[in-house]
Formats: structure tokens, C-alpha cells, sequence
């Protein structure tokens, strides 16, 4: 001992801190070795302040600046939490002075249209829907002329989830980003990932196809109300290097707050069990 | 991607076969590697640690050492471990009572409701008769969800009155059951967290009031760390009877399949393998245990 050198013990329950927090393993292992190596206190400091610059920069959505009008495509895996993202962005996007306009584009889920479309009423915003069964690609064409024919300069579409792996799935995500473009030319200006806090390994496999399918240009992190860390992001910042931009909370419309990778980094090393 | 158990293992030993015999210190070189592994099939690091520690023990074996093969034969032997600690046999619901009761619980968006739906599909196809019980009043449509699954299958459907608290809208539909002399009911519970005391208790105030047979925890296969945590914790609450694993079509490897059953003890009933109502399978140990070893 002595010269400030951590104790095995010490080592050991970073190392598992991070694991529970699902973060890849050998990133996980690789930081403990060099915080070890550095020496000394601080050790978690360390750590720390090296996953914060894994995260990069804040990226917050500025609603006021972004350009008018913008499309926003969500993709995602199944349940990962797009539906009611969507909502929570259109309340967003009018709570700053933005007109949003939903697409209710999921028209294969049971009652996927409904969903969306009983969250635009408690948003108080409109909702262009398809039938179930209907061509996804073309409530989404629809959806743009609407956008454009009633002044909405934001709009949010909810797409189905899928499963990465399906081919013709993914190629219908990029169907559906065509058909954005070709009721508006640009669009669609964003496309964000939803992926739910409680992932593991599989976050980096998912957001790699997703981006092969349709160039992602954010992600969205869910349920971080709850007591997964969502560690797994890590994987994605690595490999993708697209920003996080918000973080869910919830199951409320108002539960959405700007990504912010300091206190995301903090909650890593708490024993929460009330969430973030 | 994620480079699999036996082909970095493989890995491992060819390159310490330059080296000339394994030893000691081979071996754990290699058991980082399958440590490694089972952490990026998402099994609890716990898990992962005690399951090496066994490992180990097995592989220091004298045929193990002297073998040509010594990676092929450590993945052999992972690989019969896992099968053996899934338990072999296959667990299946208690049908006994008549109408017999599901309860389908687990976190938000793991395929609960869908499930539902591929539980009725499932055992009217084997000509039982099945009623849904809508148990999310929270979630827009879900209801709806519910009760175009059930038409679909031709299921019946109960679905909550105005003012129904979650146990009326269970207890009613068991009575429905009773009264049609229906086989089964499954009810179908809203998302929540493990962590949430009040929602739990609405769990355990459901199961108070139908005294279901089987309670099942409805799993994401895709799920991090946590699984074992929610797996606890609801297990403590109310008594899980066994778990679905749910989207096992994507390629995520499931190492909570492991983590929660060897944590908890839990059998796993089902496997989600698509969206569709007959995208439901039992569960198979040994394939599981090829999966979480991506052989
Ligand atoms: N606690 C919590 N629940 C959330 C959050 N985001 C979504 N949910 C819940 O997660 C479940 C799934 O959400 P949806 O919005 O339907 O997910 P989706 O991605 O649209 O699902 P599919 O369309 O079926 O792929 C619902 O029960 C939501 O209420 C969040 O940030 N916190
Ligand atoms: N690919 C695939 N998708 C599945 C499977 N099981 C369910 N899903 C999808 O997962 C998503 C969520 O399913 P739900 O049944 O709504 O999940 P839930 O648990 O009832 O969600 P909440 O009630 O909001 O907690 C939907 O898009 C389903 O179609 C499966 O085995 N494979
Ligand atoms: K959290
Ligand atoms: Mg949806
Ligand atoms: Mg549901």
C-alpha cells in the first residue's frame, strides 16, 4: 500500500459500478486500468470526468433557432418509448412558440394510431393518421402535405418499432424518409434514435442499423425515471458519435428534459432507487 | 459486433498454443475472455463471475489441458453448464384451476399486451377458451390495444368502466370467466418499475383480488444489468411463477434468460419471437445457452 494506491476493493467496486450501469465491459475495464495506472485518489473523478467526455458536449434542441419547417422522423426498436416521445415533443415544440403537427405512421401495432392519436388530443395538437395495415410511407407523404398546407412548421413523425435485424422493415424506414422528402424537399431534417435506458449490449447493434437504414442524427434516451442507468449509450457515442439530446422521465407529457451528461454521469455512481 | 464466446476463446488458445502447454495462468487468460463474454450477452456481472469461477474449476481438468483443442473443449463445457443451469426440464403454467389465471407483469413497453394476445392465440388454438382482462387504465389505448388483439383472436375482452379501479376490472373478468366457464384468463397489467411502491402494490392488490395460478414477468431479451434487480423485486412482491422473454427475433444474446433464472430461480415459460400472435415459443435450455455463448 501506501503512495495513494487504491485498494484492490476499491478497484473492484468501480469496476462493478460501471458493469451495473451497463456499460460496455471493455470500455468499463479500460477506464479502471488507466484511472488505476494515473494512481492515487480521485480515482472516480477520474473515471468521471473521462465518461463525460465520452458523452461530449450538451447538445440541447434549440426549438427557437431550428429551421422552419422541420420534420423530425423517430425510429426505434419495439416499446423503446417513440409513441410517447412524440408527444412530448410536440408539447415542447409549441411550448416554444413552434406549430407541431403529429404522424401517426405506426400502422401496424395494434392500436398504434390510436395511441398517438388520444396523446395529440392531450397535447392539443393535430394528428394526421393512417389505417392499420395502411402504407407507412404514405401517411407519412400525407402528413408532409398536411404539414405544409396547414402552416405546421414541426413535424413529428411516430414510426413503428422493429426489430434492427428485419431487412424489410428497415427498408421500409427508409421508404418512409423518402416520401418525407418528396412531399417537402430537406425533410427529414432530423432523425432520432428512442432507445430505452434499460438496453444493454444490443443499444450499439440496434443504433448501427438504424443508421445504415436512415443517417441518424440523435438519440433520445427513455425511462431514465427508472433504476437502469442506460450505461449502454456509451456504445452508441463510440461507434455513432451522434448526441444525445433528451432524456425521458416519465409517463407524462411534461417528463422530458434535456440530455445532460454531467448528472447522467453522476447517477452512474449513486445507489438510486428513485431514478435520476 | 459482438465478437461471440467461442471464436474469441478459440482466439485465445490458438495464440497460446505458440506458447507450448496451457497452464494456470492460460487458463485465466481465457476465463477473462469468457468472462468478457457472458458481460456482452448482457449476463449480471455477478452471474458472470460465479459462473467463470465454476468454469474454471471444470476446465483445469486434465483432459481439458492436454486436449489439441482446449478452446473448443472450454466452450463445451460453458455451454453443458448453462444448458444444465437452465434447468433441462420444461416448465409449463398451472391450468389446473378452472378458470385458470395469468397475470402478465414487467416493465414498461416489454411486450405484455402483445403477449397477451399470443397466449390467446396459443391456447384457443389448442381449444381452450380464453377471456383478456384489460388491467392498464393508464396508457392511451391500451385498452384498445387489448381488445383489438382479443377480436382478432376471437377472445373475449374485459375492459374497464367508467371508475373502475385496476383490481375491479380483475375481478370482474374473473367472474365473466367463471360465469362462461372460460379455461383461462389473462390479465394484462401496465408497465411499471420494480422501484415503484405504489404500482407494485397495485400488482400485489390484483393478485389479491383473482389469485392467479401463474404470475409471469414479461422480459425484454434485450434488457442490460437490471434485469436481475426488477426480476427481485417483483418476485418479492407477488410471487413470480415464471418469465417470457420477449424479442428474442432481434440478435440481442438475452444473458438475463441466465442472470434472472439462476438469481432468482425462475423458469422461463415462453419466448417472444416476433410481433405476430404465433410468434410464440417455449423455451428451449440448450438453445438459450448457444445463443447467450453466440454459437
Ligand atoms: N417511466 C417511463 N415510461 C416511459 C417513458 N417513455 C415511454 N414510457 C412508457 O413505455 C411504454 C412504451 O412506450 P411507447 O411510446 O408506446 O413506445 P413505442 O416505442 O412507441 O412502442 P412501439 O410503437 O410498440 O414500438 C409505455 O408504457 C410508455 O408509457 C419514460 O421516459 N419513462
Ligand atoms: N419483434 C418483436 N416485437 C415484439 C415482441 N413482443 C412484443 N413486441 C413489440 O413490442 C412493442 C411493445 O409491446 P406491447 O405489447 O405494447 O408492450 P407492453 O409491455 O404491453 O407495453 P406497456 O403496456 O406500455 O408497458 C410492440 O411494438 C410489440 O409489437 C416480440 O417477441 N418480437
Ligand atoms: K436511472
Ligand atoms: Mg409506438
Ligand atoms: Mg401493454
Amino acid at each position: 500500500f501506501g503512495g495513494g494506491r487504491p485498494s484492490e476493493e476499491a478497484v473492484e467496486e468501480l469496476e462493478e459500478n460501471l458493469l451495473a450501469a451497463d456499460l460496455p465491459a471493455r470500455l468499463a475495464m479500460e477506464l479502471v486500468e488507466t484511472a488505476e495506472a494515473s494512481g492515487g485518489d480521485g480515482l472516480r473523478e477520474g473515471i468521471e470526468r473521462r465518461l463525460i467526455e465520452e458523452l461530449g458536449p450538451a447538445a440541447p434542441v434549440s426549438w427557437a433557432e431550428a429551421p422552419r419547417p422541420m420534420t423530425v422522423l423517430l425510429v426505434g426498436a419495439n416499446g423503446s418509448g417513440k409513441t410517447t416521445t412524440a408527444a412530448k415533443l410536440a408539447r415542447r415544440a409549441a411550448g416554444n412558440g413552434r406549430k407541431p403537427l403529429l404522424c401517426a405512421a405506426d400502422t401496424f401495432r395494434a392500436a398504434g394510431t390510436e395511441q398517438l392519436a388520444l396523446w395529440a388530443e392531450r397535447v392539443g395538437c393535430d394528428v394526421v393518421r393512417g389505417q392499420r395495415g395502411s402504407d407507412a410511407a404514405a401517411v407519412a407523404y400525407d402528413a408532409q402535405q398536411a404539414a405544409l398546407a396547414r402552416g405546421a412548421d414541426t413535424l413529428l413523425v411516430d414510426t413503428a418499432g422493429r426489430m434492427h435485424t428485419r431487412e424489410p422493415l428497415m427498408r421500409e424506414l427508409g421508404k418512409i424518409s423518402r416520401a418525407l422528402e418528396k412531399g417537402r424537399e430537406h425533410a427529414p431534417e432530423e432523425t432520432w434514435i428512442v432507445l430505452d435506458a434499460s438496453i444493454g449490449q444490443n443499444a450499439v447493434a440496434q443504433a448501427k442499423f438504424f443508421h445504415q437504414a436512415v443517417p441518424l442524427t440523435g438519440a433520445i434516451l427513455t425511462k431514465l425515471d427508472g433504476s437502469a442507468k442506460g450505461g449502454a449509450v456509451f456504445a452508441v457515442r463510440r461507434e455513432l458519435g451522434i448526441p444525445l439530446l433528451y432524456a425521458g422521465l416519465g409517463e407524462g407529457e411534461e417528463d422530458l428534459a434535456p440530455f445532460d451528461p454531467e448528472s447522467f454521469v453522476r447517477s452512474i455512481f449513486e445507489e438510486d432507487d428513485e431514478g435520476v | 459486433m459482438l465478437e461471440s464466446l467461442s471464436s474469441s476463446l478459440q482466439n485465445v488458445f490458438r495464440s497460446l498454443r505458440g506458447y507450448g502447454k496451457l497452464n494456470e495462468k492460460n487458463v485465466k487468460d481465457a476465463l477473462r475472455e469468457v468472462r468478457m463474454a457472458l458481460l456482452e450477452a448482457d449476463v449480471h456481472f455477478r452471474v458472470a463471475k460465479d459462473f467463470t469461477k465454476q468454469v474454471r474449476d471444470r476446465c483445469l481438468g486434465q483432459d481439458v489441458l492436454e486436449s489439441v483443442t482446449p478452446g473448443q473443449q472450454i466452450v463445451k463445457r460453458v455451454h453443458e453448464e448453462m444448458t444444465e443451469l437452465f434447468g433441462g426440464a420444461h416448465t409449463d403454467f398451472n391450468l389446473e384451476d378452472r378458470p385458470a389465471g395469468v397475470m402478465l407483469l414487467g416493465l414498461h413497453g416489454s411486450g405484455k399486451t402483445t403477449t397477451a394476445g399470443k397466449l390467446a392465440h396459443y391456447w384457443m388454438s389448442s381449444g381452450k377458451s380464453v377471456v383478456l382482462a384489460a388491467c392498464d387504465i393508464r396508457r392511451p389505448a391500451a385498452v384498445e390495444q387489448l381488445s383489438t388483439l382479443a377480436k382478432q383472436e376471437g377472445a373475449a375482452c374485459v375492459a374497464p368502466r367508467e371508475g373502475d379501479t385496476v383490481p375491479d376490472v380483475a375481478a370482474r373478468a374473473r367472474r365473466e370467466a367463471s360465469e362462461q366457464q372460460a379455461d383461462i384468463v389473462i390479465y394484462d397489467t401496465g408497465g411499471r418499475f420494480q422501484i415503484d411502491e405504489d404500482l407494485v402494490h397495485e400488482l400485489e392488490e390484483i393478485r389479491e383480488a383473482v389469485q392467479p395460478a401463474d404470475t409471469v414477468l414479461v422480459l425484454d431479451a434485450a434488457i442490460g444489468q437490471e434485469s436481475v434487480e426488477v426480476a427481485r423485486r417483483f418476485h418479492e412482491a407477488v410471487g413470480l411463477t415464471g418469465l417470457i422473454l420477449t424479442k428474442l427475433d432481434g440478435d440481442a444474446r438475452g444473458g438475463a434468460a441466465l442472470s434472472v433464472h439462476s438469481m432468482t430461480g425462475c423458469p422461463i415459460l415462453m419466448t417472444g419471437t416476433g410481433e405476430r400472435p404465433e410468434d410464440l415459443e417455449p423455451f428451449y435450455p440448450e438453445r438459450m445457452a448457444s445463443r447467450i455463448l453466440g454459437m
